[in-house]
């Protein structure tokens, strides 16, 4: 109710200011017109803003987070679907932890992104600050940096009903975006557990989102591991709050 | 906690609705795992005094029957019993991994909770469990999480021996052609024989011997294994 309210004020400004404009010039009045008093200035309504702070922690034993990427989009939007293949940004940001294709996704209103790597135990608030008729949905998507694609989030979290002071908070699960193959080898890992390859074009894994098996390491059993039991993790492996500051 | 004047509550409002007194769904469900088929799905409307299974709580013959074979006939049949209803094997057949169902029209009835059951394979005896969730009353779209299950009842030796059967040891079949054999069997030292949440599988990297005939590159999960999508008209 009040948000179209809000939205309609603007409008009927400019309608109002029209229909004066239009009555003035059809007048045929040949009296000198009476000094008119400067008509005020219809203030420009200022455009109001939604800020949402949206802080992350690592809840996993060794596995730092890539920078966080929030992404704020339409309520049609999925960052991923389980089962289904998964967008190239997303493979990119699941493969490497590099989340910039993000930022000119047309689907994508805007994209605020973390400083930095959030390590184990530690948290991240990274702070979107919206117009009001862009609040929509938001998603959020961090690299678990010690596998080989494996990535958490939030998927399309409707906050259109969060109210300002408003808070809301949930655990994430792992999820693997199914593009490459969790070998576990040396070479593949972009974390500091390895400092492999980050983002491969190649597709040998199953090619669908799923949740994520967990890794092995060599202390379990899978010989080529360059993990150790430290890394292995289990659900849920980040907390996520987000609430509307401003 | 004090359901019950929620319960008359909702009763009321039921009668009141008249030719609404029937809840119709549609549901869909996705196998979220890398690597494990389910057996034919049996999606149960029921009241509060039927359950397919509870955790702590022993197996039923019935639900042994499910989580070492897949045979749901026994279970579905006890839904029937109770005057419940219900969608036996809701994919048509196995459901692969990561496979997602087409949205199925479920006409519930009266029935308040839902359940929802498969057996994972290749398993001796876990099972993908929903325990009676309560049905909204809200029209609306809810996403339900399931959790795989062990059904207590089979040692988890992971030797692939075509043992279905209840109370015969070993896992039926590897549906994706990824077991192995010869395995000298996983020493499974739980004591838990109530129905609990499986501790997962361990596998070995050793097709033709080694410990387990399942291959823990690819038949191992985290839980959730499957998400049930509640759409309430």
């Amino acid at each position: 109710m009040m948000i179209s309210n809000l939205n309609r004020g603007p409008l009927k400004l400019l309608l109002c200011a029209g229909i004066l404009a239009a009555v003035s010039g059809c007048s045929d009045n040949d009296n000198p017109a009476p000094t008119p008093d400067p008509a005020p200035a219809p203030t420009p309504a200022p455009v109001v803003e939604h800020t949402y702070a949206v802080t992350v922690t690592n809840l996993t034993a060794n596995q730092p987070l890539s920078p966080v990427a929030v992404l704020a989009t339409g309520s049609d939007y999925f960052a991923w679907q389980t089962g289904e293949m998964a967008s190239l940004a997303l493979e990119t940001l699941a493969e490497s932890g590099d989340s910039s294709a993000y930022a000119d996704m047309e689907a994508v209103t805007m994209l605020a992104t973390g400083t930095g790597v959030i390590m184990p135990g530690m948290s991240e608030t990274i702070n979107i600050t919206l117009a009001e008729a862009d609040v929509d949905s938001l998603s959020v998507l961090s690299m678990l940096v010690n596998t080989n694609d494996a990535f958490t989030g939030l998927n399309r979290y409707s906050i259109a009903g969060l109210a300002l002071d408003e808070s809301v908070s949930m655990t994430a699960n792992a999820y693997d975006a199914g593009t490459e193959a969790n070998s576990e080898f040396k070479g593949t890992i972009p974390g500091p557990a390895d400092s492999g390859e980050g983002f491969n074009a190649e597709r040998d894994d199953v090619d669908y989102v799923y949740i994520h098996p967990g890794v092995i390491s060599a202390d379990d059993g899978l010989a080529d591991s360059v993990l150790d039991a430290s890394h292995r993790f289990d659900n849920p492996v980040v907390s996520i709050s987000i609430s509307r500051t401003e | 906690m004090n359901l019950k004047p929620l319960y008359s509550a909702v009763a009321l409002s039921t009668l009141f609705a008249a030719s609404a007194s029937a809840a119709e769904l549609e549901i869909s469900l996705v196998n979220l795992t890398h690597g494990n088929h389910f057996t034919p799905v049996l999606v149960a409307a029921h009241d509060t005094d039927t359950q397919l299974f509870n955790a702590g709580d022993m197996a039923s013959p019935a639900l042994q029957k499910m989580a070492e074979g897949g045979d749901i006939a026994d279970l579905d049949m006890a839904v029937a019993d109770a005057g419940g209803v219900s969608i036996a094997n809701l994919a048509g057949g196995l459901m692969a991994p990561g496979q997602k169902t087409t949205m199925m029209e479920f006409d519930t009835q009266t029935m308040t909770h839902l359940s929802v059951v498969a057996m994972v394979l290749p398993t001796n005896d876990a099972f993908i469990g929903l325990n009676s969730w309560m049905i909204p009353t809200t029209p609306g779209t809810y996403t339900v999480n399931i959790n795989a299950y062990d059904a207590g009842t089979e040692a988890n030796d992971e030797i692939i021996n075509g043992g279905g059967m209840p109370g015969v040891p070993g896992i039926p079949a590897a549906p994706g052609g990824d077991g192995g054999s010869n395995a000298t069997g996983v020493m499974d030292a739980s004591g838990n024989d109530k129905v609990h949440v499986h501790p997962g599988v361990l596998g070995d990297t050793d097709a033709a011997g080694g410990m387990s005939d399942l291959d823990s590159r690819i038949h191992r999960w985290l839980n959730p294994v499957a998400r049930l999508t509640v759409t309430v008209k």
